[in-house]
């Protein structure tokens, strides 16, 4: 019985981390797009960077980039939860 | 070899090395057919869904509708890039640990209840069908253009390649073949936008060449003299938008959870061994797709600034061959309204509608347009669709880059095509005929009905292809917006609300589909002449609706929810046990 608690409470755990990280990785990600990208690109636009005006290239490049390295991160740091709340899947 | 020789071979190429594919993989079971065994690896499987997602819109029209609406274009961008995170974090590795062959599978078992699958196979076949609709059209410019057959030899052909992959090989088949129309595509977008870069700029990067110097001399840069022309001929600046800030916010975030919850997408998550393989495959989907994503962009300038060049204050006689070649099939069409032999561009439509033409030639040899003329200055009609496949020939590149062209967008187009077509099978086999009608089938039955239902799919598709209803372009927005409104948010409240029951969710989905459904069949059909901001709701265009859509499905939900009883005990065990990676896949029978 102690343990199957045990588990229940170590899944629990393991959820609120998934949500904490989940949610700091979805900040960035509107950020960079709806942020950077549509809300503040005006103001960003008066900074010029290697020819481009800033806020149109994380529109059309800077926030595609942040993109792809959120998914990396967020499947690297899930792997870590997995095992350290120990819920990874078997064979691994 | 001219042009066109080395284009049957190209194309004739690709189409063996498909059949070949399909033949080697052909699928023997049901698990193979659906989910191609779970074997897949996550990096093949990030090919095959670059290739899945990026279909003939992005591959032909999306460098094109960036072209012409520089900053606003940044929507399609974002949008259909953004929603690979939502996918990730949200969506991929949970369905992966629920372990079943189609979303409809989930909502019917999450949500207990036979009405909620239904509803989810309504809205996974609309936006299906609507979508592969338009994968033909792209098919049939390939083919009309580059190859002289015509569309319907073209449709014809494409249809039963895809069927002789797709009907034999299921999601096996057309998982390695996708994986070879990554490659295809990818190429040949590649390769003449990486020309044309160092042609402009120097810069053979062409996400670099976007930023750097253009080579005439000037010291501006390219996005820099891109303004410039344009302002100088009347446009607005290309780096300023004429969309409203809450339309390009709305577009996005529709786009962005309308492709999140594409059905044709999400399955191909179904198909990796494991959760943490999901995770990692998403990431890999989006570098492939980023590939061409950050691409566009560039190429979408490039073309704008040498479209201008060759055709601005140029006379009809001495212009590029290129202008006469889309002349002829109609995608360009010049009124020379001040009748002094030059092609003048400039900002609004030249004259109203698509061309119409007068069999006898004008007086510089063009191709005479009869549509009354509008009061701009303009004279140049261009149908936007045409930029990336006319790009080669504006910067004349060697002809086995146009070949190549040519065999890159019949991959975009056919594995999306497939794609789109084996999950309307599977929900027609799966859902509907073993789930809710004839629940004894053996597993040799269902694939029959599978590969049935799979060429049947395959006629209606070719049949839209051949007969396209006058208004594809039109319906694209509703296959985002419903996604966007009706499955995203169910999915998103079944993994995390252990609470939501199933009259919230069938109410949600209902309300979001009907509401996305109506507002854009108003604009776009029933009163199309009032579909401008002044009568938008929120000035919020069809295609952002989506976003409200689903905001109105996550609040009927949860307000239907709070007043009906909560989900059986076992829906909560159900709900945890997706949560966490290790365990047993779930079992259909679960909660019924």
């Amino acid at each position: 019985m102690a343990s199957e608690h045990d588990r229940a409470a170590r899944a629990r755990a393991y959820w609120r981390a998934n949500l904490k990280l989940s949610g700091v990785l979805l900040a960035i990600w509107f950020l960079v797009s709806f942020g950077f990208g549509i809300i503040l690109v005006e103001p960003l636009n008066r900074i010029q960077l290697f020819g481009f005006k800033l806020g149109f290239w994380w529109a059309q490049q800077g926030s595609i980039y942040v993109f792809i390295v959120l998914i990396f991160v967020y499947a690297a740091a899930m792997k870590r939860l997995d095992r350290k709340y120990d819920v990874h899947e078997d064979g691994e | 070899m001219d042009v066109k020789t080395l284009t049957y071979l190209f194309v004739g190429g690709s189409f063996a090395l498909y059949i070949a594919i399909a033949i080697w993989s052909r699928a023997a079971s049901t698990r193979e057919f659906y989910v191609a065994g779970g074997h897949v690896h996550p990096i093949a499987n990030g090919m095959a869904t670059a290739a899945d997602w990026m279909s003939a819109a992005s591959f032909i029209s999306m460098a094109g509708i960036i072209a012409f609406m520089g900053y606003d274009g940044s929507v399609y961008l974002m949008g259909w890039t953004g929603g690979y995170v939502l996918l990730a974090l949200l969506l991929a590795p949970y369905l992966r640990k629920f372990g079943q062959f189609t979303v409809p599978d989930f909502i019917g078992t999450r949500y207990y209840s036979h009405t909620a699958r239904v509803v989810a196979v309504v809205s996974l076949v609309l936006v299906s069908f609507t979508y592969v609709a338009g994968q033909m059209r792209g098919v049939g410019i390939v083919f009309s253009q580059f190859l002289d057959v015509d569309i319907a030899t073209g449709v014809v052909i494409g249809m039963a390649v895809v069927f002789m992959y797709a009907v034999l090989g299921g999601m096996k088949g057309i998982t390695y073949t996708q994986v070879a129309q990554y490659c295809v595509l990818i190429f040949a977008y590649l390769v003449p936008a990486i020309f044309i870069s160092i042609l402009i700029t120097g810069n053979p990067v062409p996400q670099l060449g976007l930023g750097a110097t253009v080579a005439d001399g000037s010291g501006l840069s390219v996005l820099e003299k891109l303004d410039r022309t344009l302002v100088e001929l009347g446009f607005g600046a290309y780096t300023d938008g004429v969309k409203s800030k809450l339309d390009v916010f709305a577009i996005t975030m529709a786009l962005m959870i309308g492709t999140a919850g594409l059905p044709h997408v999400i399955v191909r998550f179904f198909t990796v061994p494991n959760v943490a393989d999901a995770r990692r495959s998403a990431g890999y989907a989006l570098v492939f797709i980023a590939l061409l994503y950050t691409t566009a962009p560039a190429v979408g300038a490039f073309a704008r600034l040498n479209f201008i060049d060759t055709v601005q204050d140029t006379a009809y006689t001495e212009v590029d061959s290129w202008f006469r070649s889309w002349e002829a099939i109609g995608l360009i069409g010049w009124l020379d309204k001040n009748a002094d032999g030059r092609i003048q561009y400039g900002p609004g439509a030249p004259f109203a509608g698509p061309p119409r033409f007068a069999p006898e030639p004008g007086p510089a040899g063009e191709r005479q347009v009869t549509n009354p003329p509008t009061a701009a200055a303009n004279e140049v009609y261009v149908d936007r669709d045409i930029m990336v496949l006319a790009n080669p020939e504006i910067a004349a590149l060697p002809a086995w880059v146009v070949a190549l062209v040519a065999a890159g967008g019949v991959a975009a187009a056919l594995s999306t095509a497939a794609g789109l077509l084996l999950v309307i099978s599977t929900s027609v086999s799966h859902d509907l005929i073993k789930n809710t009608f004839a629940r004894n089938i053996s597993d040799r039955q269902e694939l029959l009905y599978a590969r049935v239902a799979a060429a049947f799919a395959v006629g209606v598709a070719g049949y839209l292809g051949i007969n396209p209803p006058g208004f594809v372009a039109e319906v694209v927005a509703f296959a985002f917006g419903l996604a966007a409104a009706s499955l995203f948010p169910a999915i998103v409240m079944g993994i995390f609300s252990t609470r939501m029951n199933r009259h919230g969710a069938v109410w949600g989905m209902v309300a979001g589909l009907a509401f996305t459904f109506c507002y854009i069949a108003w604009f776009k059909f029933v009163a199309p002449d009032t579909n401008n901001s002044a009568h938008w709701w929120f000035g919020i265009s069809p295609e952002g609706i989506g976003a409200l859509g689903a905001v109105l499905n996550f609040a009927v939900a949860a307000t239907v929810n709070r007043f009906t009883a909560p989900p059986p005990e076992g829906i909560r065990a159900l709900v945890e046990g997706i949560r966490v990676p290790r365990g047993a896949a779930t079992s259909t029978t679960a909660g019924h």
